[in-house]
């Protein structure tokens, strides 16, 4: 049988975190930013921790989008603090969306990737970074001005401390194989973005 | 078209680049109160453009014709969202083409966008330009459709190849 072997050189560690303490230890108060989430367990977690709230686009298809949702977001709405939140499966699969945020790079804006090297929803494939791709390499290739990867319970501190401070910033957040956090949400995307803005902006 | 586009309001103008937006991107580029938005694929404008009307605010979509077939499984999230999208295509593989890799998808541009349930609208000659963009900004931001207008070789003239 073909295996896919990881990439030769790469030395990481391996990941120890579980995604459902880690994301609510990370983002203390979800309720505080605009959140574009990504497909799809970024969006079930950011949902179950806001309770599907109103200031979370949580995507259920559209896989690449979130990063760049994020980014028009932040632009229309200089004033609040978005997050753009995804894994990295789908921020593989629009990759370059990471060099243009880079390029325009607004101060209200943070990209956190939450990276269990796995295809979570499909059968757990090895995914690109589960085989040694390092997205935090990429980022700062492409030009992030803070680039954070937390592997352990002790790198969390300084990944809050940066979501607190003001400037564009992309946290690897590498966490084990297993299930996000999951409440009910709403799969209805008309329904998502029509209380998003009643919301954000009374419309 | 640039100034029609601002005086709507439009403060996002993101792009793939294409010698028929020429202009277009260089206005924006000049434009303090604009943000320009280079691209490195077009299904990022499409998404991009999403958030921006999260937060209220307009945006347009530069692309070659070739751009569209990027953008497809992309507007799944303007179609499902309802999200308004204003795309303005420059075509390739159209009137007067000579470059035979342009025709695939030249050929195909409006059947896609159609299929994926984006409105396309056409100009080809120079006085049809203000009349369909206007057009096409009351359908986006009156009625919150994704309108697509196709800027025709016979209006732009055939690159040379």
């Amino acid at each position: 049988m073909a295996q896919l072997k990881r990439i030769a050189g790469v030395n990481q560690p391996d990941a120890v975190l579980d995604r459902r303490e880690a994301v609510p230890a990370l983002i203390e108060r979800p309720q505080d930013w605009l959140v574009a989430a990504g497909l799809a367990g970024t969006a079930q977690e950011l949902c179950a921790m806001t309770d599907d709230g109103p200031n979370v686009f949580g995507l259920g298809g559209a896989m690449g989008a979130a990063p760049m949702m994020a980014l028009g977001l932040a632009l229309a709405q200089p004033q609040r603090r978005v997050l753009g939140i995804t894994g990295d499966g789908e921020l593989l699969m629009n990759i370059g969306a990471l060099g243009t945020i880079a390029l325009v790079a607004p101060v209200n804006l943070k990209i956190v990737c939450v990276d269990n090297g796995h295809y979570g929803e499909t059968g757990n494939q090895d995914s690109h970074t589960g085989l040694g791709v390092q997205l935090d390499r990429i980022a700062a290739g492409f030009g992030f001005p803070v680039v954070h990867v937390i592997n352990t319970l002790a790198d969390i501190d300084e990944g809050r401390r940066i979501l607190a401070a003001p400037g564009l910033a992309f946290i690897l957040l590498r966490v084990k194989e297993g299930p996000a956090l999951r409440k009910k949400r709403s799969l209805r995307p008309h329904v998502v973005r029509d209380r998003f803005r009643a919301a954000l902006l009374g419309m | 078209m640039y100034d029609q586009l601002r005086a709507q309001g439009v403060t996002q103008v993101a792009y793939v680049p294409d010698a028929g937006h020429r202009v277009m991107i260089d206005r924006s580029l000049a434009d303090p109160d604009v943000h320009s938005i280079p691209l490195t694929t077009e299904e990022e404008g499409v998404a991009l453009l999403a958030g921006a009307d999260l937060g209220s605010a307009r945006g347009v979509l530069l692309m070659q014709s070739s751009g569209v077939g990027n953008c497809i499984n992309m507007l799944s999230l303007t179609a499902g969202a309802r999200f308004p999208l204003l795309m303005l295509v420059s075509m390739r593989g159209d009137f007067g083409e000579g470059n035979p890799w342009q025709f695939p998808m030249g050929r195909a541009t409006q059947t896609v966008l159609e299929a994926m349930g984006v409105v396309v609208l056409r100009a080809d000659a120079a006085q049809d330009v203000m009349p369909t963009i206007q057009a096409a900004c009351t359908m986006v931001w009156g009625s919150g459709e994704a309108v697509a207008v196709l800027l025709g070789q016979r209006l732009l003239g055939a690159k040379a190849f």
